[in-house]
């Protein structure tokens, strides 16, 4: 029997949609364990979002509350999430492979003694309620397979692996509060600059579009905005473009970029270098558009174009517009 | 006994010297070998990095290296484009015979603030009557009092109109044919002295050759280097340790073709499948490796030698002409397997093989080489 | 300002990786500085150069062919370096890891610890947390821009998240790790090759570092690898047919709403 603890996350009052990817997840394991999941919340205020957890698949919701969760800080959430974790000892603890969770997880594998699998691309239940999961390594060209000696078993899930649950609002959960001493914090965030509005998040859209040396300029961008926006995606772009100051490296796809697993990947002028792939392979469908009949995305691609993408692409958004009008 | 193995710091600069090569070389290699610009603030950036006059000694700014390192980092550069490392290489070719002869005085007067910037030098002995047959040299040299005063027009002279210093050779003596030649430290704001027309040339053209026009051009006593007559094998000195350079730079070339070639090989589909499982393009790309490990080999002896001051014109002679002669071999072979595409200048191929002809022709013709080669077997 | 800079060697991303005895193939790999850690070596060089005095020192916790790195950090500008070293660490999970390097690190006081935000053979992004974790300092990660306070007491830095920057201060000493556009890493220079050679490089082990064998290492590890697979290979597909651009598009909208059913 395996309890399972997820961390949800809550941004401005907000809760994202990652939270309820884990409790999918978390579900998943305890059902097939019999075992229970439950979600720890923190902020400032936030008792209200707790039913919405239980909605997509929570039993309990512990809520821990002080003015100083309202932001994230990596000293305050790992005291609170550790005293927890240490009073309700879950045998799975699931973290977001999200940026909180990514800078949560060490902090909190090392309060804790215990190992934190990061980045997972799958998990599985394995004798007994232990569990295995699957993690790239070396940029995703290898997977390696991993089982925890340690107790509870932590790890990380990558956003937009597990569908969450739909959501039920009949369902109900047990909300307990938590007493939270987040102590003191030294690295705080004093300021948020938020992203132009309507700009997607790479590392959680379901549509990308990418642009690479074959745009031949940064003003030939807005081309790819365009589909994106048809397409209710987010731009990315490949190394090459990034380092010659065409776009931000916050769009850069590959192995030093960002790691991106959308429903559908659209690469534009793009070659397909090694580190490039190694950001996108894991697209469930990809397609790539590229007047060299050589080019190496060729043959990872599900739809391939040769052709201009000049030619190509305007045309394209075209046609997608007229289907979602 | 031979050690084939680099130290951590050789190795260390023949990284650094591929890294600046690729990053900063490579990306613009097409672009001034279309336009003939002359990259200056690549010569300024390798020169930041410690990449030039890597040979000079220390106590005049130099590296204080010796000519294997200078054929590491020839390799490296050249590899990116070897019009733009021919700049560096032909620089290095005027400063060693101040580095062979130079008296204390004028190291210090020349040398010193030649490697306080990122300057650039000249090596003057080709004439358009003097190539290979460098005694019938028409430039003359007259002394008057405490000055030379020096007449005359060479020819394809790298680096022509850009140097801070030119080495010249002038005749003292004209009737002493080769025994007659002096050679002299020119600097290049001396009245008289000026530049011809930039050449177009066939390959190496982000690299300037110009005429060199010297007009009565009043050049101090002081500035002779050696003694009258010593010119001539001044000048066979330099060429000798410059060579293995020369021979890694060809090698460079030859590599960056070849690893073009089997990119090329592995995603070029025909009938079905990538050419490289053709044999017959294996071959020629196996006949490639053995050439270019040969070449390097060769070089690197060379340079050896001439660090551990032993005599190696025989071996400096064959490096370059062998180099020299593989670099066109492997050039070629690599536009024929791009096929159609390697004759577009499109793909980076083509340039590589108008390059390496210069190889053969320059620093002593490869005929002039075999001349050294056989005149050492028959004597 | 003293600062301590954690550099880790890893295979070259370029590399071909082969999968012997259910571990990955180190041998005849070409082995480089960890790209992120580059970052971390720079802008501590940059830092020191700007306040004019203090030294950069490297930890590395990897064998000997590590000390290539090391080297490295020594020709950009890094004072001096440690290598851990020890049989015992080998096989070290990102927890086992990061106690090495805390219990080197305790050793000094430091007023800034850099690395990269993470390292491209695990990618696991753990160590900077966990090593601020067990040093009690705080730590900011995957940063692309800092700026120091004059009396240099605290720092202000800026990390992307899902929807923009966040501006996060923190007071020193702190961990922080390098994300790609901190800085632009320097060339090495034929001075800083030479110099490099002349730069302290201790070797620390199991003992000097006083640890126990069994905390760390493969005896410490708490993650098992059960088994390494290649990814499952994307079969190349379909190249579109059409006489014209608008045929092409045409034919892909109707595979992408018909055959992949992702529109």
């Amino acid at each position: 029997m395996a309890n399972v603890l997820t961390i949800a996350e809550q941004r401005k009052g907000e809760l994202r949609r990652i939270s309820f990817e884990l409790i999918g997840a978390a579900r998943e394991i305890a059902n097939s364990t019999g075992g229970t999941v439950a979600s720890v919340l923190l902020g400032s205020n936030v008792t209200g979002l707790a039913a919405t957890l239980g909605h997509y698949g929570a039993d309990t919701v512990y809520v821990a509350e002080h003015a100083d969760l309202d932001m994230y800080s990596a000293e305050g959430y790992t005291r609170v999430i550790a005293e927890i974790i240490r009073q309700k000892q879950p045998d799975v603890v699931i973290l977001g492979g999200s940026a909180l969770g990514k800078d949560l997880g060490g902090r909190l594998s090392a309060k804790l003694g215990i190992a934190l699998a990061s980045d997972c691309i799958n998990f599985k239940v394995v004798d007994n309620g232990r569990i295995m999961v699957k993690r790239p390594i070396y940029g995703g060209r290898i997977l390696a397979n991993v089982t925890f000696k340690s107790n509870p078993q932590m790890f990380a899930l990558r956003p937009n692996i597990i569908k969450p649950m739909d959501q039920d609002t009949g369902r109900a959960c047990s909300v307990e509060k938590i007493a939270a001493d987040p102590g003191p914090i030294r690295a705080r965030t004093v300021e948020i600059k938020e992203k132009a509005a309507g700009k997607k998040e790479l590392t959680e859209a379901d549509v990308v579009v990418s642009g690479g040396r074959g745009l031949k300029g940064p003003e030939h961008f807005k081309m790819l905005d365009d589909l994106a926006d048809v397409l209710g995606g987010a731009v990315g772009a490949s190394r090459a473009v990034v380092d010659a100051g065409w776009i931000g490296h916050d769009q850069q796809v590959g192995q030093t970029g960002k790691v991106v697993n959308p429903t559908l990947y659209i690469a534009a002028g793009i070659s397909g270098a090694i580190q490039h792939l190694a950001g996108m392979t894991s697209s469930k469908v990809i397609v790539a558009i590229n007047k060299d009949a050589d080019a190496p995305i060729f043959k990872v691609a599900d739809y391939g174009i040769v052709d201009d993408l000049f030619a190509i692409v305007p045309v394209l958004t075209e046609e997608l517009a007229k289907i979602k009008a | 006994m031979v050690n084939f193995t680099l130290s951590d710091e050789q190795k260390a600069l023949q990284e650094l010297a591929r890294d600046f090569a690729q990053k900063e070389i490579k990306p613009i290699a097409a672009e001034y070998d279309e336009s003939e610009k002359h990259p200056q603030h690549i010569i300024d950036k390798a020169y930041e990095l410690g990449l030039m006059n890597l040979s000079i000694p220390e106590e005049y700014g130099g590296g204080g290296l010796g000519y294997f390192e200078n054929c590491l980092v020839g390799e490296e550069l050249a590899a990116a484009c070897s019009g733009i490392s021919t700049i560096p290489m032909a620089s290095s070719l005027a400063t060693t015979p101040l580095c062979l002869a130079g008296t204390p005085e004028q190291l210090k007067k020349y040398l010193a603030p030649f490697c306080a910037g990122p300057s650039i030098a000249a090596f003057c002995l080709t004439e358009p009557g003097a190539g290979s047959d460098a005694g019938s040299v028409t430039t003359t040299a007259e002394l008057k009092g405490d000055t030379y005063v020096l007449n005359g027009r060479k020819c394809f002279i790298t680096n022509g109109g850009i140097s801070k210093l030119y080495t010249v050779f002038a005749s003292t003596d004209r009737s002493k044919g080769l025994k007659g030649l002096s050679a002299f430290i020119v600097p290049a704001d001396l009245p008289g002295v000026s530049a011809g027309k930039k050449e177009n040339k066939m390959g190496q053209r982000a690299s300037t050759t110009t005429d060199m026009i010297f007009e009565d051009v009043e050049v101090p006593a002081a500035n002779l280097l050696g003694k009258e007559g010593e010119g001539f094998k001044l000048a066979m000195m330099t060429l000798d340790s410059a060579r293995a350079a020369m021979a890694s730079a060809a090698v460079g070339v030859a590599r960056s073709a070849m690893e073009i070639a089997a990119n090329y090989m592995k995603e070029r589909v025909q009938f079905g499948k990538p050419i490289a499982v053709q044999q017959g393009l294996q071959f020629m790309l196996a006949d490639m490796a053995i050439k270019i490990e040969g070449a390097r080999l060769l070089a690197w002896q060379a340079a050896w030698m001439s660090d551990n001051k032993m005599r190696m014109s025989y071996q400096a002679a064959i490096a370059k002409c062998y180099a020299g002669d593989i670099a066109m071999q492997v050039t070629t072979d690599a536009v024929q397997i791009l096929g159609g595409y390697g004759y577009m200048k499109d793909y980076p191929i083509e340039k590589l093989m108008r390059d390496a002809k210069l190889m053969q022709i320059y620093e002593g013709t490869n005929q002039i080489q075999r001349v050294v080669i056989s005149r050492t077997l028959l004597q | 300002m003293n600062i301590a800079v954690l550099l880790k060697q890893v295979p070259d991303t370029e590399a071909r990786l082969k999968i012997r005895d259910g571990s990955v193939d180190h041998t005849d790999v070409k082995m480089v500085p960890n790209p992120f850690d580059e970052f971390a070596v720079e802008e501590a060089i940059r830092i020191r150069e700007k306040s004019g005095s203090g030294q950069v020192t490297i930890y590395c916790l990897g064998q000997e062919k590590a000390k290539e790195a090391v080297k490295w950090a020594f020709s950009v500008g890094a004072d001096q370096g440690f290598l851990l070293k020890d049989p015992a660490f080998d096989n070290s999970d990102l927890l086992g890891a990061a106690k090495v390097l805390a219990a080197a690190l305790k050793k000094e006081h430091y007023d800034l610890i850099l690395c990269g935000k993470q390292a491209v053979d695990d990618d696991a992004g753990q160590v900077a947390q966990a090593v601020a974790e067990l040093l009690d300092l705080p730590h900011v990660g995957t940063v692309h821009k800092m700026e120091l306070s004059e009396d240099k007491k605290s720092v202000v830095c800026y990390r992307d998240f899902e929807g923009g920057v966040e501006v996060v201060q923190s007071s020193l000493p702190a961990v922080i790790s390098a994300e790609k556009g901190l800085n632009e890493v320097r060339y090495a220079s034929l001075k800083g090759i030479m110099a490099a050679k002349k730069k302290s490089l201790v070797e620390m082990d199991l003992a000097a570092l006083g640890l126990s064998a069994a905390d760390i290492g493969a005896a410490g590890a708490q993650l098992e690898i059960r088994g390494l697979e290649m990814p499952p290979v994307r079969a190349a597909g379909k190249i579109i047919d059409g006489a014209s651009p608008q045929e092409k598009v045409a034919n892909l909208v109707k595979l992408l709403r018909e055959e992949a059913k992702v529109i």
